[in-house]
């Protein structure tokens, strides 16, 4: 097959929703037959680029996109996914986009039914044409055998295993007569190992019939087996694009992490950390969706500061939720020697854990209640502070709320207008120092901080991150940060915990390169994490 | 500059009308649009006012129980009959236990409370089993409770001649609390008049009293603990509180004002309305404390009394109004329920998808 064509091509393509550039200047080719993967972290921008390549309406509201998307050579504008479909372009969904009690051949010819005229659609209309079940499964069969599925077109889809599933998808899209492109989001993500050697089969037949693809994977070693070319984005910049036979794994694990600016810690080397495990986790599943725990076991000593980082979706926001209590979880945590009852957030709070919960406005704050009530809260119901006891019944106690949430406010820097202001109406950054004061409020020697910079400036997540280090120094208290941003975690943690998947993968120091990082968040099996733990 | 006054000024009207509500601006427009009408058809000042504050006060505590439910996240207790039934049970029980007077309604309320606790405690329980469509199944709860106790009016061995038909068995569809003393109990305490209007002082005295033990029980830490629940559930989830316990001892105070709210509001009634009476009795409650402020997932004391005072004085002025000015029909039971209803209507759009 000729790699010259090209079918696909974006020229200069930027996008900024109100003013903040998400992607800018990508310029990238997909040629006939090719399987071009993209590659990226979390908000790089490849969401984005789908988008405006389909025509999604989130671009066309918010001012459109500039630079100019070629198809077989022709300048295209494509307005809406419908026009995209007309143009030839399909996509594989990551979460499947199927009825379950229609048969696959009803699922496949959905809204392109092949019906023949009957005496009521002559009068009414040809929306009630009788539908053609034989030449349905005729098609169905026809895309079925392009992908070598011996399953029946008249199976039901409700029961099918998920990598079955997967394959109808793409079966609907090849069915669409005409289709030039076809875009696969991690389409491995939810298959088995097994089904997943399976899709990236087909997808390689697929391309040899011409079809250009386009692999948006987070898995290194399925882009390198499968992809021609990768283009990386990193935070909506075109980093580079690649032929795969010559790069690597790490090389593209780099380019996806970067170096992006560090505030290093100033003596992360000269601290004495002691051998006492405070907290220790053993198999520990968490059912929180989309970031589900499969079996984690973890040590944390005494005194230092535990990164866990990971692409999302891995399960690296479950492992704290699950402890705390907000999501189901089975496993053993034990907590200075004492055995934690999991799915019971009252006793776990009370044994001295505080969570800086990842969901600010979701769990981590009252938005139509003051500041003072919020920092009071937990240690309220938890531990009976801030309490008036009078005729067998427990009172708020305004004043001792008052004091305690101005001293807060001070400590903190919170910027308010004063304790009563309703915590919905203050900034990012302040609202989450109310929830850090709130859980400061608790007295904790163990704390749970997740994603504690998302949504927040600049400047104050410096702040933030200067007090967790403060809380860590000073007062000796032990941090768990769950963050998304890596950076954020080498600049205070002293070992970063990498999960994938729902397990840890592996244990890096704060100055491991970024192709370590890279190959780990993507659960490469090649394993360069030899530098174990016991050099952090 | 002239403009920027006028920009001042809106943003001045806009955020009082923010803070008091909407509804509750239209509706206390239209009360005082309605006194006006009245003062021009020469109805007595006085009489209405009178009748607004006594209204009002003998509704007070049937408006008040809507604040627990709605506070804990249940909503509006759209199934307040089933409070109401428990304290019209109590009355009853106390006729038949032949003590009259203050003795009655001590007694009442003292066979209220358990009664309505137990009752509250299962209905606490039945809202927790249908989360999300607690109104629904609230409003229909209410129904069907009335509906049995159509039957076991009928069926009770009770023997006071106060308040048996006068042949067969059963009790009688409304019963006269003159005939044991207890007429207008309270709003007799103290009373006196003003300028020709008469304030019944133990009757306010008393809904005074119930605002102001909800207020505190708002305060303690079993109050803030329900209140969170009710306003982020995954916040109070994660803080280590029982929601599902609290949205029952919600439950449960919001039925027990109900059952008292019943024996405030017959005597000062008069009478104590049996079998379908309890029916619609929900919705000028909620009405009310919706009039006054409330949403369907915030409410507070305030709410209840802002609410019933606009709402009670604007049904009884309307009436006398409506009757003077359109004879012979009946436009103000018309126009009630369409305030009644539509302001029900209107709070119910306001939920905010989720609302659970």
């Amino acid at each position: 097959m000729l790699l010259s064509e090209n079918l696909l091509s974006f020229r200069n393509v930027s996008k900024s929703y109100y003013g903040n550039t998400v992607l800018s200047n990508i310029n990238i080719e997909v040629k006939k037959g090719e399987i071009h993967a993209l590659i990226g972290e979390n908000g790089a921008g490849k969401s984005t680029l789908m988008n405006i390549l389909f025509g999604m309406p989130v671009i066309h509201t918010t001012g459109g996109y500039e630079g100019e998307i070629l198809i077989d050579g022709q300048k295209t504008d494509i307005r809406s996914p419908y026009e995209a479909m007309q143009a030839g372009i399909g996509m594989v969904h990551q979460e499947f986009m199927l009825i379950p009690q229609y048969t696959i051949a009803e699922n496949i010819k959905l809204n392109r039914e092949i019906t023949t005229p009957n005496a009521v659609s002559r009068v009414l209309g040809k929306r009630l044409e009788t539908i053609d079940m034989a030449k349905m499964n005729e098609h169905a069969r026809k895309a079925l055998d392009t992908l070598d599925m011996n399953i029946e077109a008249y199976t039901m889809i409700a029961g099918l295993p998920v990598g079955h599933m997967q394959f109808i998808e793409i079966a609907r899209e090849i069915d669409k007569t005409g289709i030039k492109i076809l875009v696969f989001d991690e389409p491995t993500a939810v298959l088995t190992e097994s089904e997943a050697q399976n899709l990236l089969a087909a997808i390689k037949r697929l391309a040899g019939m011409g079809i250009g693809i386009m692999f948006i994977s987070h898995r290194l070693d399925e882009i390198v087996s499968v992809a021609d070319r990768v283009t990386i984005l990193r935070d909506g910049e075109h980093v580079a694009t690649k032929d795969i036979g010559d790069t690597n794994a790490a090389e593209i694990a780099s380019l996806m992490i970067g170096r992006k600016v560090s505030i290093a810690r100033d003596c992360s080397e000269c601290r004495e950390l002691s051998d006492e495990v405070e907290l220790r986790i053993e198999d520990l599943h968490v059912a929180m969706p989309g970031e589900s725990v499969r079996g984690i076991s973890l040590d944390i000593r005494k005194g230092e500061i535990v990164g866990i980082g990971g692409l999302a979706g891995q399960g690296k926001l479950g492992i704290a939720n699950g402890i705390m209590g907000t999501y189901p979880a089975r496993g053993k945590v034990i907590f200075r020697g004492n055995e934690l009852t999991l799915n019971d957030p009252h006793s776990v709070i009370k044994s001295g854990i505080a969570f800086v919960s990842e969901d600010r406005k979701g769990v981590g704050l009252l938005l139509n209640e003051s500041v003072e009530l919020n920092i009071a809260f937990t240690a309220m119901q938890t531990n009976d502070r801030f309490m008036i006891k009078a005729a067998c019944m427990a009172f708020q106690n305004d004043r001792e709320m008052r004091k305690h949430a101005l001293k807060m406010i001070e400590d903190l820097d919170i910027r308010c207008e004063s304790p009563l202001q309703q915590t919905g109406s203050l900034s990012g950054g302040n609202q989450q120092k109310v929830c850090v004061a709130r859980a400061l409020t608790q007295e904790p020697t163990f704390l749970f901080v997740s994603e504690p910079t998302r949504g927040i400036d600049i400047g104050a997540k410096k702040l933030i991150l200067d007090l967790l280090l403060k809380l860590n120094e000073q007062l000796g208290m032990t941090i768990v940060m769950t963050s998304s941003e890596l950076a954020e975690l080498r600049s205070i943690c002293d070992r970063i915990v990498i999960v994938c998947e729902g397990r840890v993968v592996g244990v890096l120091p704060p100055d491991a390169t970024d192709a370590e990082f890279g190959l780990l968040m993507s659960g490469s099996k090649i394993n360069t994490a030899e530098r174990s733990p016991e050099n952090a | 500059m002239p403009e920027t006054n006028t920009v001042g000024l809106m943003y001045k009207v806009k955020d009082v009308v923010s803070t008091i509500g909407m509804p509750t601006l239209i509706i206390a427009a239209f009360w005082v649009l309605t006194l006006v009408g009245g003062y021009i058809v020469g109805i007595s000042m006085s009489a209405l006012l009178s009748d607004t504050i006594k209204r009002a006060g003998m509704n007070g505590i049937l408006v008040l129980a809507m604040v627990p439910a709605i506070q804990s996240g249940t909503g509006p207790n759209f199934a307040l009959p089933i409070g109401i039934v428990c304290g019209l049970f109590a009355m009853v029980c106390s006729i038949e236990a032949g003590v009259s007077g203050y003795a009655w309604f001590l007694l009442s309320f003292a066979l209220t409370v358990p009664l309505a606790a137990v009752v509250g405690y299962g209905y606490g329980k039945l809202m927790n089993a249908v989360k999300g469509s607690e109104m629904t199944i609230a409003t229909y709860t209410g129904f069907s409770v009335v509906a049995l106790m159509c039957l076991a009016w009928l069926m009770i061995p009770f023997k006071n001649p106060k308040m048996g038909w006068f042949i067969g068995k059963g009790l009688r569809e409304t019963i006269q609390l003159d005939a044991v003393g207890a007429a207008q109990i309270l709003n007799n305490i103290l009373a006196f008049e003003v300028g020709g209007i008469i304030i019944p002082t133990g009757l306010l005295l008393f809904f005074a009293l119930f605002c102001v033990l909800v207020w505190l029980f708002f305060r303690s830490k079993m109050g803030i603990a329900i209140s969170a629940g009710g306003i982020n559930p995954m916040f109070a989830q994660a803080t280590g509180l029982n929601i599902d316990k609290n949205r029952i001892y919600a439950n449960v105070l919001s039925t027990v004002l109900g059952g008292l709210g019943i024996i405030v509001y017959s005597q000062s009634f008069g009478y104590a309305q049996l079998y379908t009476a309890p029916l619609m009795m929900a919705f000028p409650a909620v009405a009310a404390v919706l009039i006054g402020g409330a949403t369907a997932s915030r409410a507070k004391v305030s709410h209840a009394i802002i609410g019933v005072f606009l709402f009670q004085g604007l049904l009884t002025t309307a009436l006398p109004v409506a009757n003077e000015i359109f004879a012979g029909t009946d436009l103000s039971e018309i126009m009630r329920m369409i305030i009644q209803n539509g302001i029900i209507l209107y709070a119910l759009t306001q939920v905010k998808g989720g609302a659970r």
